[in-house]
C-alpha cells in the first residue's frame, strides 16, 4: 500500500529536493521532513519525502535481531541440558 | 547503505524463523492468528515466501490493506461520470485505471475519449491545471494515511498558488478504525496485528493503542523486508504467549512512535474524519476523510455536478470476505475461473496489491508452491 | 545528397511532408529519388520497380515482418529507424537465419519535417550497413495530420537459414536458460524518454543487431536448441511462449538475472517489473547443461554479450509455467502480462 523507496538527498532548494538512487534522479517535496540534510536518506512516496531513514537505528535493529536469534539459540541449548536431551 | 539488502539476509531470516518455531513449540495445539493490513505487506509475505518459513500453528491473514480494494463501486462510478464530462481532465494513480465500477472503468471510458492521465504524484496535477485553465483537473484521492498527506499538501499548494481549477474527489480512508471494525466482528479471530510501516510512519503508535488496551491485541509496526516481518512476527508471538499486549515499533529506522507531526497537522488542516463505506465491510464510523469546509470549493464531490449510474454489485464477488481475512482467494468461486488478472471482477484481483492478485501471482492455482522449505 | 527538402519549392515552408508525397506522382518520385534511393543505395533497389528481384542460394528461408510505432521516435541510444531495421534482422537471427534483404514501408504524417525524415532514413541506412542487410524495396504513404504519430515504419525481412542441426531439438529438464545481458533497458529508456515520468533515468536503449551473437554461437557450433529476442513483454513473455502448453517449466533464479541497478531502482520507485519490459538487443538461448559454460564464454567474448549469464533451468513442474525463485525462498509464478504495466503507487 505504501510503495515507498529510500533515496539519497543530493540537493535542497526550499521545499524541493533532488534525490537519487542508483543513478535514478527525482525531485520531491520535503516539507514533511524540514530538518533533512543533503547526504541523508529519505523515504519517498508519491513525490513526497515522508520521513528520514536513520542508519544508526537500522544498525540497532539488525543488532537486536542478531541478539534475538542468539538468545533463541541459547534457550534451545539450555533446554537440552547436560545430557544433550531435549527436555521441556 | 540503504538497508535493504541487510534486511533480506537469507541466513538470518531462517534463523529467526527457526526461533519462532521453537518459541511456539510448547504450545503446538494453540493456533496463533496474525493479520497484516497493508498491501505491501501482503506482497512481501508472498514474494519472500514468509508463510512457508513459519510454523504451521502461526497463521498470517491479509486484511483490508489495499486502498484500491476497499474503494466502493459508488466512488468508481462517480469517477467515471466525472471523466465523461468534456470539461474534466481526471488525474489518478495508475492502480485505479482497471478497477471495475458498476458497469464501466476508467480504462474503458478512456478508450471512448475521456481525458484521463496517470500521475505518479498528486502534485503533477497542478502544472496540468495551469496548462488547461478552461478545464477542471480532478484528482482521484484514494489511499491510506501514507498518501493522504500528499494530497493535503497539494490542496494547500493549489490554494497558495491560486490554481483555481484543481479539485480532488476524496476517497481517503484511515486504517485504525477498520482494525476496530475487524476485531468487533466475531467471525474475525485475530490475535495480533502487523501494522503498516508507512501509515505508521505518519500516524505513529498511538492510534493502535486501543487495540492493546481495550481488546488485549498486541500490535507491531514492521517494515517490509523479510527480517522486518519475521522480527515483527517474533515480537507478536512473544506478546501473545506472555499475554502482555502492547504496541511496539520494529521499524525504528524510519517510523517514530509519535509519527510525523507535520504530516498529522497537514491532515487535520485539510481533512475532517467522516463515516466511510468500505467495500465488503460496510460503513465504518470515522474511517474516511472528507475535504474540510474551508476547502469545499475544491471538493469535486460537492461542486462538480454529475449523474452517477445506479449502483450494481457483481453477484458472486466475495471480495468483502477476502478483505476481512475470512476466506482465502481460492475459496472464492470466481477466483481464477471468471476472475483473473486479465479479466478482474472485483478489486482484490485488479489492484496490483490486492489479496487475490498477490495470491494469483505468487501461488497461482496450486497452493503448494509457496510451502518450500517447511520445517 | 541534397534531399527533397532543400530546393524543390513545392514541399511547403521549412520542408515538410505533404499529402502529395504519398500519391504516387511527381512528389513521391522525388522523395524516392532524392532521399530513399541515395540512402539505401544498392543494386536491387536501383531499378525502382514494383518489386525487387533477388536471389538467394538456399531454399530454406526465414521471413518476418514488424511494424514500428514507437513514441517518441528519437530516444536515448536509438530511434525508430534503427529499431525498425534491427527489429526485423533480429527476428531472423533468432530463427537461425542470416538477415539478407529488408523491405520498408513508411506511413508518414502530413506535416512531418523533412529533417526528421532524413535523420530517420540515415539512421536506417547506418543500421542496415552495420548488420549488413540490404533494403531493397519500399513504399511510402502519407496520411492527414493526426492520423499517424509522425512516422510508422514496417519492415519485412528475409534470409537463408543456417545449417544448425541443434536448433529446434527437443528441450529437456536440466537444460539451461541463458540471457546475453541485462534486461529491461529498452522498455525503461522509452518510458523515461516520454518525458512524463517523474524521474530521470540514466538509461539508454540497448537497441542493437544481435546477429554477431548468433553468428558467434553458430561459428563455434554451440548446440543451441532455442533462441528468442525478448522484445515486447520482456523476458517473462518470451519464456512463457517457450513452455506454454508443454510438459515443461522454466525455473528462474531471481538473483542470477542481470538487471542494471538504475533500471531496478526506477522500477522499484514506479512499481514496474523489469522482467516484463522490452529489450531490443538481447537474446535468450536454451542449451544442454553441458554446453552452458562454453555458451557463456562465446557470448561474453562479444561486446554485446559481456553480461551474459545463466538465468534459470528447464524443469518439469509446474508444467507450462514460468517460475521465479526469489532470493529468500519464495517462488513467484510469472504469467503473461495483462494490460499495460501501470506505474504503481499503492
Amino acid at each position: 500500500m505504501c510503495l515507498a523507496v529510500p533515496m539519497r538527498v543530493e540537493d535542497i532548494k526550499g521545499s524541493r529536493a533532488r534525490v537519487e538512487s542508483a543513478g535514478v534522479i527525482m525531485e520531491v517535496d520535503v516539507s514533511m521532513v524540514p530538518e533533512v540534510m543533503p547526504g541523508e536518506y529519505v523515504i519517498v512516496h508519491a513525490g513526497f519525502a515522508i520521513e528520514r531513514l536513520k542508519p544508526d537505528e537500522a544498525e540497532e535493529t539488525l543488532n537486536l535481531i542478531r541478539q534475538m536469534v542468539d538468545a533463541m539459540e541459547e534457550d534451545e541449548r539450555e533446554s537440552k541440558g547436560p545430557l544433550g536431551r531435549i527436555g521441556r | 547503505m540503504k538497508y535493504l539488502e541487510e534486511f533480506r539476509d537469507l541466513e538470518l531470516s531462517h534463523k529467526l524463523a527457526d526461533g519462532i518455531r521453537r518459541r511456539v513449540k510448547p504450545f503446538q495445539d494453540r493456533e496463533i492468528v496474525l493479520m497484516e493490513v497493508c498491501g505491501t505487506h501482503t506482497m512481501a509475505i508472498h514474494k519472500f515466501g514468509i508463510k512457508g518459513m513459519l510454523p504451521e500453528s502461526v497463521k498470517l491473514l491479509s486484511g483490508p490493506g489495499c486502498p484500491v480494494c476497499v474503494t466502493p463501486n459508488e466512488y468508481m462510478d462517480r469517477a467515471v461520470a466525472l471523466a465523461r464530462r468534456e470539461d474534466v481532465i481526471l488525474t489518478t494513480f495508475g492502480d485505479m485505471m482497471r478497477v471495475p465500477g458498476s458497469s464501466s472503468s476508467l480504462e474503458k471510458v478512456r478508450a471512448r475519449g475521456a481525458d484521463i492521465r496517470m500521475v505518479y504524484s498528486c502534485r503533477d496535477s497542478l502544472p496540468l491545471a495551469r496548462e488547461h485553465p478552461d478545464k477542471k483537473i480532478v484528482f482521484l484521492g484514494v489511499g491510506f494515511e501514507t498518501t493522504s498527506p500528499t494530497i493535503a499538501a497539494t490542496l494547500e499548494e493549489a490554494e497558495k498558488q491560486g490554481v483555481r481549477n484543481f479539485y480532488v474527489l476524496c476517497g481517503h480512508k484511515l486504517i485504525p478504525p477498520a482494525m476496530k471494525a475487524l476485531v468487533e466482528n466475531r467471525d474475525v479471530k485475530v490475535q495480533g496485528f502487523i501494522c503498516p510501516a508507512h501509515v505508521s510512519t505518519i500516524i505513529g503508535a498511538e492510534p493502535y493503542q486501543f487495540l492493546a488496551d481495550e481488546y488485549g491485541i498486541p500490535c507491531v509496526i514492521a517494515g517490509f523486508e523479510p527480517l522486518d516481518i519475521l522480527q515483527g512476527v517474533a515480537m507478536l508471538v512473544r506478546m501473545i504467549i506472555e499475554e502482555r499486549p502492547a504496541v511496539m515499533n520494529q521499524y525504528q529506522r524510519v517510523a517514530h512512535l509519535r509519527g510525523n507531526p507535520i504530516a498529522q497537522q497537514l491532515l487535520s488542516r485539510v481533512f475532517e474524519t467522516c463515516s466511510s463505506a468500505w467495500r465488503g465491510i460496510g460503513e465504518i464510523p470515522a474511517s474516511g476523510y472528507r475535504i474540510s469546509d474551508a476547502l469545499a470549493h475544491r471538493d469535486a464531490g460537492r461542486v462538480i455536478d454529475v449523474e452517477v449510474e445506479p449502483l450494481r454489485e457483481h453477484k458472486g464477488c466475495r471480495c468483502g470476505e477476502i478483505l476481512q481475512g475470512l476466506i482465502d482467494p481460492c475459496q472464492c468461486p470466481l477466483y481464477a475461473e471468471t476472475c483473473t488478472p486479465e479479466n478482474p471482477i472485483g478489486p482484490c484481483m485488479v489492484s496490483s496489491e490486492g489479496t487475490c492478485a498477490a495470491y494469483y501471482k505468487y501461488v497461482g492455482i496450486q497452493p503448494d508452491l509457496s510451502k518450500g522449505g517447511q520445517g | 545528397m541534397a534531399g527533397p527538402g532543400k530546393n524543390s519549392g513545392s514541399e511547403g515552408p521549412g520542408g515538410h511532408v505533404l499529402l502529395a508525397h504519398g500519391d504516387g506522382g511527381l512528389l513521391t518520385r522525388r522523395l524516392i529519388e532524392d532521399l530513399f534511393l541515395p540512402s539505401f543505395d544498392n543494386p536491387e533497389l536501383h531499378p525502382l520497380l514494383d518489386a525487387a528481384r533477388i536471389r538467394m542460394e538456399s531454399k530454406n528461408l526465414a521471413f518476418t515482418t514488424d511494424s514500428h510505432v514507437v513514441n517518441p521516435i528519437f530516444f536515448p541510444g536509438s530511434d525508430i529507424g534503427r529499431l525498425s531495421v534491427f527489429g526485423s534482422c533480429n527476428d531472423l537471427a533468432v530463427m537461425g537465419a542470416r538477415p539478407e534483404y529488408l523491405s520498408c514501408g513508411f506511413i508518414l504524417e502530413e506535416g512531418l519535417e523533412f529533417e526528421v525524415l532524413e535523420r530517420v532514413v540515415r539512421s536506417m541506412q547506418d543500421a542496415a550497413s552495420s548488420v549488413p542487410v540490404k533494403i531493397v524495396t519500399g513504399d511510402t504513404k502519407v496520411v492527414e495530420r493526426g492520423a499517424a504519430d509522425r512516422v510508422f515504419i514496417n519492415t519485412s525481412g528475409v534470409g537463408p537459414r543456417l545449417a544448425w542441426p541443434s536448433l529446434g531439438r527437443a528441450i529437456k529438464p536440466g537444460d539451461v536458460v541463458i540471457s546475453s545481458g541485462t534486461l529491461g533497458d529498452h522498455g525503461m529508456a522509452i518510458l523515461a524518454a516520454r518525458g512524463n515520468l517523474a524521474l530521470k533515468v540514466p538509461i539508454e536503449s540497448d537497441c542493437a543487431s544481435i546477429w554477431p551473437l548468433v553468428d558467434a554461437l553458430y561459428q563455434d557450433k554451440i548446440g543451441v536448441k532455442w533462441m528468442r529476442d525478448p522484445t515486447r513483454g520482456g523476458l517473462a513473455t518470451a519464456l512463457n511462449e517457450l513452455v506454454a502448453g508443454t510438459a515443461l517449466a522454466v525455473a528462474l533464479e531471481e538473483k542470477s538475472i542481470p538487471v542494471k541497478e538504475s533500471v531496478d531502482s526506477a522500477c522499484e520507485i514506479l512499481g514496474l517489473d523489469p522482467l516484463y519490459m522490452a529489450n531490443e538487443g538481447k537474446i535468450l538461448v536454451v542449451v544442454k547443461s553441458g554446453d552452458a559454460s562454453r555458451t557463456l564464454e562465446v557470448l561474453r567474448s562479444e561486446p554485446l554479450g559481456k553480461n551474459a549469464a545463466i538465468i534459470g533451468r528447464i524443469e518439469k513442474e509446474p508444467p507450462g509455467r514460468v517460475l521465479l525463485r526469489t532470493g529468500i525462498g519464495g517462488t513467484r509464478l510469472m504469467g503473461l502480462l495483462s494490460g499495460n504495466p501501470l506505474p504503481r503507487i499503492c
